[in-house]
């Protein structure tokens, strides 16, 4: 019995080190940093709570760059979701050239991130862009996409609905997995389809729905490549993430301390946000007994 | 039986339906459309003619007027994108290699040993996949730094060889299906732990282990942070920070950079078309959305 213990820590031993190397020790590690000014070049220094003061009282850009991606947050994610499974109703449907479709949907989602940002870029080119190409097409002058407000913090939704095709697949797996029994009964009592959509179909994806909001919020909240590669937080900062501007603090003015301490608040908020969807759980979402 | 659709449409709500689906892919195809056309053009046909501040659309603007594949020539020579794609495809072979073997090992020992405090190691392992990167990403710097790895590969090499909580997680799973006394077999012949798992195990779960690898490959690839944070000399740029240092610094060479993009993306829809399958399964399962 003993050797088998041994022996099984022998095979998570791998994740055990790592675990400790590069999260355990890093995750107390900051915060101590949270509590220090920190450079990377000289030593930490012990400060107490300032950066905490600093950051709750003096620093607008950080109240900024929180309401920037709580408003992400809440409009990317819940239109994703509906974008989302809405396309994956249709692609439920038995109609010839199903395949095609789905590619059609699913491959934005696998472009690398980089490669979407450069196609969007040149896509929303004020004066040379396809996008403002169509509208003048229509008889409109489209704006600066990326460089006048609020356009940049919309054009980065745009964004992010093209790439629903992963979470959309979920949610087709997620449709293929309901019992075709149900609809039957369903039938048999009357139920058009609309009703069954409504009654069977909805409750039954809510658990797929509920695993894509928590997972697409903890994703929302770390929202980053996109804003850096794009917009650099830009106009007026009105892209500053808030994972771009705890980047900025940390690489661009070295202030390790003050970006560990927003690292902090990051992880309580997420953690918050993760308890109150799990609240709501019960409320919403179905499971089979 | 679960397979069936649950509504069965007549003729006309088919056609409906096509419609709908054609027209909600255009937003979807049309951006890679546009990028593949881009970069087939020449520099003078994306460019407004002299008198004009802007360029007018039209249908046969959508083509290239004459293919100009030296984009492509001339993308792979700015880069320098074959320095790149070397790096690139240097860190995806060992990062799969790495995190599959690691994970597999670490799954196989959740799945299969009995030892105490499994229950909350592998709580704790599970909860370890929301911790947001931003809490260990600067003590992490610190450690590579330390270890006079800043400015070299090995810090995006590195962590792969400690196994990923999600493969491990679905890594456990499959092993949890294979039944006990195929590894019971192995073990009256007298064969270690190790050998059950390296040569009755591993066979098995092989379309689990080639789920891993195709999302390791393509995290890897993908990758932009940790190039970011830890590659400072070109010759170790990989094609995505490459790519993305490349729209910085030639910013209305479209035509190049969407030649760039797509040589980027191209692999990975190929990859995509060759492993369908392996795709979808691997997002149903794991809900990993790439």
């Amino acid at each position: 019995m003993k050797g088998q213990a041994l022996r099984g820590y022998l095979f998570i031993s791998p994740w055990l080190v790592g675990f400790a190397l590069f999260v355990a020790v890093p995750f107390i590690a900051s915060i101590y940093l949270s509590f220090t000014q920190y450079d990377i070049i000289s030593p930490p220094v012990w400060v107490g709570a300032v950066n905490y003061k600093r950051l709750f009282s003096e620093d607008p850009l950080f109240w900024k760059s929180l309401a920037v991606t709580i408003k992400y947050a809440l409009i990317a994610v819940p239109l994703g979701t509906v974008v989302g499974v809405v396309i994956a109703l249709l692609l439920n449907l038995e109609i010839r050239g199903i395949r095609f479709y789905r590619t059609a949907f699913y491959l934005p989602s696998i472009v690398p991130t980089v490669a979407t940002c450069a196609i969007f870029s040149w896509m929303l080119n004020p004066q040379i862009g396809l996008m403002n190409g169509l509208l003048r097409v229509a008889g409109i002058e489209g704006p600066a996409w990326l460089s006048r407000e609020p356009w940049a913090f919309y054009s980065l939704i745009l964004m992010s609905l093209w790439s629903v095709g992963g979470s959309m697949i979920i949610y087709l797996a997620g449709l293929k997995n309901i019992p075709i029994s149900l609809y039957e009964a369903a039938i048999v009592d009357g139920a058009n389809a609309w009703h069954r959509t409504v009654h069977i179909t909805l409750p039954m994806l809510t658990p797929v729905i509920f695993f894509n909001l928590v997972m697409g919020t903890i994703n929302a909240f770390q929202y980053f490549a996109q804003a850096y590669i794009m917009t650099q937080g830009g106009p007026e900062d009105s892209t500053t993430f808030y994972a771009l501007y705890l980047f900025q603090r940390a690489w661009r003015y070295l202030d390790m301390g003050y970006a560990s301490a927003m690292a902090w608040i990051l992880f309580l908020i997420i953690m918050f946000i993760t308890m109150l969807l799990f609240k709501t759980h019960k409320k919403w979402v179905h499971y089979d007994s | 039986m679960k397979n069936r659709a649950p509504l069965s449409l007549n003729r006309w709500q088919k056609t409906a339906t096509h419609l709908v689906l054609i027209f909600l892919c255009i937003p979807f195809l049309l951006p890679l459309f546009w990028m593949v056309s881009t970069s087939l053009k020449s520099s003078e046909e994306i460019f407004p003619k002299a008198d004009k501040a802007s360029v007018t659309l039209s249908l046969s603007t959508a083509l290239p007027e004459k293919p100009q594949w030296g984009n492509y020539r001339d993308a792979l020579n700015t880069g320098p994108f074959v320095l790149y794609l070397r790096n690139t495809l240097l860190l995806c072979t060992l990062n799969v290699i790495g995190t599959v073997f690691s994970s597999a090992l670490v799954a196989y020992g959740f799945a299969r040993m009995k030892f105490p405090g499994k229950e909350f190691l592998f709580i704790l392992l599970i909860s370890t996949m929301a911790l947001p990167r931003q809490v260990t990403m600067i003590p992490v710097f610190m450690i590579f730094k330390m270890l006079g790895l800043y400015g070299t590969l090995f810090p995006l090499i590195i962590p792969s060889f400690f196994g990923n909580p999600f493969f491990i997680f679905l890594l456990r799973q499959f092993f949890q299906t294979i039944p006990q006394n195929l590894s019971e077999a192995g073990t009256i012949d007298g064969a270690g732990e190790f050998r059950i798992f390296s040569q009755i195990m591993l066979p098995l779960a092989k379309p689990a282990l080639v789920t891993c690898a195709l999302f390791q490959f393509l995290a890897t690839w993908n990758d932009f942070f940790g190039p970011l944070l830890y590659i400072t000399d070109p010759e170790h740029f990989t094609v995505a920070y490459g790519l993305q240092q490349f729209m910085g610094s030639h910013s209305s060479e479209w035509t190049q950079l969407m030649a760039a993009s797509t040589l980027f993306t191209l692999p990975i829809v190929i990859l995509f078309f060759r492993a369908q399958k392996v795709f979808i399964r691997g997002i149903a399962t794991t809900g990993a959305t790439g």
